[in-house]
């Protein structure tokens, strides 16, 4: 715990799973169908044994990256890296890759083939791995995941078990590989709420004993409070702001993430209720991406600060990738502020 | 005179397996424009009263007490007297609008619908007039009423169902979960939209969900139920602050504050899974997995006691005999210890 703590806060050693100026564009559908672009160029580091959170809308781009990570995806600019190399796409290199990290979506009844017991479901992986000690892979991942004895659930069919145990058993058939990074698609946003809590401490359980690292992307802003030792928030393909949860929940800078923050139950900030849709993602707003929805822009403030034509005229750099503890946000306006501080 | 009133409200299904109780006992009432949120797991029976106060349950359910809706009683109500009631006296939203909408029929006439059924005089201008008039309302271009559910987003979605409850001007809402699936931002832009419309019109409302930190921010009252029963029930912002019963106190810190420093990389569950509505555990139903569990519980009958101003709890510990008695455990909770977690932070 101690070792991982210090990794996490002096940032010391290398990512084991990065985004180096991410780009996936879809091509459009039909006669002159517009591209969408679901990320549009996106550097972020994941540590050993960190748990990263990233937060937006839906629409935002957040699973796009996610299966982007994992290469089920193919980025049609910039590339993944784990432990310092570029995945490469081929189907051998790739199933090696997926042994190390691992996917969990958010419902765990459609993850699991009704027709497979508990111990078919999660020895899947062992057999397409051709791995030994198939038995005693399985009993123990399901320990690990609060499934205990295991073996009293190794007959079992998905139908028997509660949500939380069904969640349970798809983060041990992710265990078992023994991988080194889990993304985990709003893990919990389809469970109950007595069982949230459980699965989240699951997680981090996990992380202490076996220095996993794990992106989670979710759009439950608790979450990241609950587990996230960094913050990233999306929109419209973009990270626009990175910190810790303390950094940006007190006092988010990016005028995006502020919104996402007012609007929380309990929230310090008065409520800003962004009015309209997600822009679209073929369409992307020239300037300051969020510009059209920004409030900061709206009240004036913006011009005030001299930054208008700024906000609606220049592209915003893409963040390079933070190393825990710095934050960094895209924002005419937050610079401008920084530059009078400074 | 209560806009609603819950007398006693038993619903029991009908399986191969015998008779399952679903709801045991519930006494609630809701004045006119009041809000009102239900809150408990999937199971304890949340949903099963929100769909019997318009007596849409399956035949297979048995219901015995009284719903008593502007003092008639809908569970003797005559079967024309109920067509009126559903729509012009109460709607519901239902969760998961996004399986709700016909796919092929278009959004305004889906929304024309009832008004045409509900008000036969009415003509179908006057009726597209009021389509128009409701969507603006929900905050969707006019346009959109040619449209079909495909060409909406799911927060849009979820406005077309609350300008369909709206529709007949009902005096009371049942919300089930509105929320459920949507977006930080979209979701407060809905919940926004349902508390301003009740207030403005002075409609009641229910509102069921399993996130207490939505429910204190949007509700005045807030009851919660387990097992089929209501454990807890007081004004909103006192139940998910200072909850007096163990399992409210569980579910709202389920959902943290954020900024409270004691959930930061502390996640918060509930260890155990909910009983099995057919075979319910002795005393309160809730004892197996109490943290704070005391000799009594396993025998003692629990009622909703008087608990404070305005405030009422289903547990021993707001009893004078049963404040002083300790627990006899206190559970083990997959608590991950803040100390521990300090050194990240």
């Amino acid at each position: 715990m101690t070792s991982q703590g210090e990794v996490a806060a002096g940032g010391s050693r290398a990512p084991i799973l990065s985004a180096v100026d991410v780009r996936v564009t879809f091509p459009g559908r039909g006669f002159r169908g517009a591209a969408a672009t679901a990320v549009d160029g996106v550097n972020l580091d994941i540590a050993p044994g960190e748990i990263v959170a990233l937060v937006g809308e839906s629409g935002c781009g957040k699973t796009t990256l996610a299966r982007t990570m994992l290469g089920l995806e193919r980025p049609t600019g910039g590339e993944v890296r784990f432990a310092g190399r570029a995945l490469s796409y081929r189907s051998m290199a790739l199933r090696s890759y997926r042994r190390s990290a691992q996917l969990i979506l958010q419902d765990p009844s459609g993850s699991l083939n009704p027709r497979l017991t508990v111990y078919e479901a999660v020895a899947e992986g062992v057999r397409i791995h051709r791995l030994h000690d198939e038995e005693s892979r399985v009993a123990d991942a399901l320990a690990r995941c609060g499934l205990r004895p295991p073996e009293r659930f190794f007959q079992r069919y998905p139908h028997e078990l509660s949500g939380g145990q069904r969640q349970r058993v798809v983060i041990a058939g992710a265990l078992v590989l023994e991988p080194s990074v889990l993304v985990a698609d709003e893990p919990v946003a389809s469970l109950d709420a007595s069982v949230r809590g459980e699965i989240l401490s699951l997680l981090l359980r996990l992380r202490d004993q076996l220095g996993l690292a794990a992106m989670v992307v979710t759009h439950d802003l608790g979450l990241a409070w609950n587990i996230a030792d960094r913050l990233a928030v999306m929109y419209l393909g973009r990270i626009v702001e990175v910190g810790t949860p303390e950094q940006v929940f007190a006092d988010p800078r990016h005028p995006y993430s502020r919104a996402l923050m007012s609007v929380l139950p309990e929230s310090p900030i008065e409520p800003i209720v962004l009015t309209r849709e997600p822009p679209d993602p073929t369409r992307i707003p020239s300037g300051c991406r969020f510009h059209p929805r920004c409030p900061e822009l709206a009240s004036g403030a913006a011009a005030a600060a001299g930054v208008a034509e700024r906000c609606t005229g220049v592209a915003l750099p893409v963040l390079p990738a933070a190393g825990p503890g710095d934050g960094q946000v895209a924002c005419h306006l937050a610079e401008a502020r920084l530059q009078a501080l400074g | 005179m209560a806009l609603l009133d819950l007398r006693d409200l038993s619903v029991t299904y009908k399986t191969e397996e015998g008779p399952v109780p679903a709801v045991r006992g519930v006494n609630l009432s809701l004045e006119p424009g009041q809000t009102l949120g239900l809150a408990g797991e999937s199971g304890c029976g949340k949903s099963t009263i929100a769909i019997s106060i318009l007596r849409l349950l399956p035949s297979s359910a048995k219901v015995t007490g009284q719903i008593l809706f502007n003092g008639e009683d809908v569970l003797t109500m005559k079967w024309g007297r109920l067509r009126a009631v559903r729509w012009a006296g109460a709607s519901i939203v239902f969760q998961g609008a996004l399986h709700s909408l016909n796919p092929v029929q278009t959004i305004g006439r889906q929304i024309t619908e009832p008004i045409l059924l509900h008000d036969p005089g009415v003509t179908k201008d006057a009726a597209a007039r009021r389509v128009a008039a409701l969507l603006g309302q929900v905050g969707l271009p006019v346009a959109r009423a040619d449209g079909y559910p495909h060409e909406l987003s799911g927060g849009q979605k979820q406005r077309v169902m609350i300008a369909m409850a709206l529709a007949c001007s009902p005096n009371l809402i049942i919300a089930d979960e509105p929320t459920t699936a949507l977006d930080v931002m979209i979701q407060a832009q809905v919940l926004n939209l349902i508390t301003d419309l009740a207030a403005e019109r002075g409609i009641g409302m229910i509102m069921i969900s399993h996130d207490l930190s939505v429910l204190s921010a949007t509700c005045q009252r807030l009851a919660v139920m387990y097992a089929g029963r209501i454990v807890e029930e007081g004004p909103a912002h006192e139940v998910f602050t200072d909850a007096r019963h163990p399992y409210a106190e569980a579910l709202a810190w389920a959902f943290p504050i954020i900024g409270d420093t004691r959930t930061r990389m502390s996640p918060r569950g509930l260890p155990g899974d909910p009983p099995d509505p057919a075979a319910l555990p002795s005393g309160c139903s809730f004892h197996p997995r109490c943290a704070v569990v005391q000799p009594q519980c396993s025998t003692r009958n629990m009622e909703l006691w008087p608990a404070g101003d305005g405030r009422s709890a289903a547990c021993v510990r707001v009893l004078p005999d049963g404040a002083a008695e300790p627990a006899v455990r206190v559970v083990e909770q997959e608590i991950h210890q803040p100390a521990e977690a300090g050194d990240l932070t």
